[in-house]
């Protein structure tokens, strides 16, 4: 069998990859579901904003679904939505996207997880990335949601909830992630 | 429910750790607290699926998909392999993307204040999908070191990035390719962050006389291998 391939930092330089612009827009005109916009700073050890940051975002569709093979749903998917929006981070360490609040996604049978996005983190000074959760704040199934309720440090649980932010345009949603400190955000390994 | 199949886990005897002081950054940018389990579900078994549509012509021709009054200046290479899981099977349509500095050390970036000379004719950024037996090819030229300022008289190896796509958001990978006989590689701590030398050696290509071409370019090899499904007894 091959050993995997061994991680590296993204390094400062990899707006390259973004050769066609920003890509946190993930809806279109016929994507469906409720728009959302989803904003935050990524910080480090101090609390500074990291500048050259890079956010990538996996979620499923309006109504829990996936546009990928494994998924058993997957004909019932927005094909006009793709799920995966990435953003570097501006001087003050934020990100911004566009997107649709995703629907609940199977835990095992008969158990749904409360609707939640994806996270990975990547950055200069990261050899690897991190990977979080957004789950969001006016949403009652976080209080029965099976990641949410068995965290080892349960007064962790707020580093992983959006909060609803006033707002008269779209709903927005604002998730600051911290890499380390007494609010270190919680990153998993799956 | 349908069964899904689980995939294999990052293994962390392999990837660097977050935390490797003598690459400076990562002190206030690694976290500290014990990443927390998470059970596979759909919502990281799946993930984004790119076709043909993500490219455009000469995407993986970095030696003229930015010329502008001729071609780029430096050693013209080929960079070739296969995209793996890790239990042997091609990954196919993957998308990859490269980025990296011109022959002389220096990327076309703003950020990047190098006193080197930016190459006209270069950009250096590329993408490509891997095809039916998991294999990439790019065309470009060998990019150069350049030093940076983790340390007194730091420069890094020559390398190109690499950021890969497998089949579900669990096989993201984001890594750097090395040349082969490189002296800066023993003095780089990005490099030997990776506890593993056999595994640090993993990111060294190939010189592959097999891949040149005669009177125009040198060919190296480089294989990737990230997570995938696990092996079952019951799979074809």
């Amino acid at each position: 069998m091959p050993n995997q391939t061994p991680s590296q930092t993204i390094g400062p330089f990899f707006h390259y990859v973004m050769p066609r612009g920003e890509e946190g827009i993930l809806t279109t005109d016929r994507t469906l579901g409720q728009r959302i916009t989803l904003t935050g700073r990524l910080l480090d050890g101090d609390g500074n904003p990291i500048s050259d940051g890079f956010i990538e975002i996996w979620q499923a569709d309006s109504q829990g679904y996936f546009n990928h093979p494994t998924d058993p749903n997957q004909r019932k998917a927005d094909k006009s939505f793709r799920g995966f929006g990435r953003c570097s981070t501006n001087k003050d360490g934020e990100f911004w996207f566009k997107t649709v609040k995703p629907g609940p996604v199977e835990w095992e049978a008969g158990m749904m997880q409360a609707p939640h996005i994806s996270v990975r983190v990547f950055a200069r000074g990261m050899l690897n990335y991190t990977t979080t959760r957004l789950y969001f704040s006016d949403e009652p199934a976080n209080d029965i949601d099976p990641v949410l309720n068995s965290l080892p440090e349960p007064e962790r649980k707020r580093t992983l909830i959006a909060t609803l932010q006033r707002s008269e345009d779209l709903p927005c949603y604002c998730f600051d992630i911290h890499l380390q400190g007494e609010d270190e955000t919680v990153f998993f390994s799956s | 429910m349908t069964t899904l199949q689980p995939y294999t886990s990052l293994d962390r005897d392999i990837h660097p750790p977050y935390l490797h002081e003598s690459y400076k950054a990562t002190i206030k940018r690694s976290p500290q607290k014990p990443l927390v389990p998470l059970r596979q579900t759909l919502s990281d078994l799946t993930g984004p699926v790119y076709g043909e549509d993500a490219l455009r012509p000469l995407d993986n021709d970095l030696s003229s998909n930015a010329a502008v009054n001729g071609e780029p200046l430096g050693e013209r290479i080929i960079v070739t392999g296969r995209m793996l899981d890790d239990t042997g099977r091609p990954v196919r349509n993957a998308l990859i993307e490269i980025w990296q500095a011109n022959a002389a050390g220096r990327y076309a970036h703003i950020i990047d204040q190098h006193p080197a000379p930016l190459d006209p004719n270069f950009l250096g950024a590329g993408r490509c999908l891997t095809d039916s037996n998991g294999e990439y090819r790019f065309i470009s030229i060998k990019p150069g070191a350049y030093p940076w300022r983790n340390h007194e008289n730091a420069w890094r190896p020559a390398h190109i990035h690499f950021s890969v796509f497998g089949s579900a958001f669990l096989s993201r990978l984001v890594t750097q390719m090395y040349f082969p006989g490189d002296p800066l590689l023993a003095l780089d701590p990005i490099y030997n962050s990776i506890p593993d030398e056999k595994a640090r050696q993993r990111l060294i290509s190939n010189y592959a006389h097999d891949v040149t071409w005669p009177d125009w370019a040198l060919g190296y090899r480089f294989d990737i291998v990230v997570c995938g499904p696990q092996q079952t007894p019951f799979e074809s």
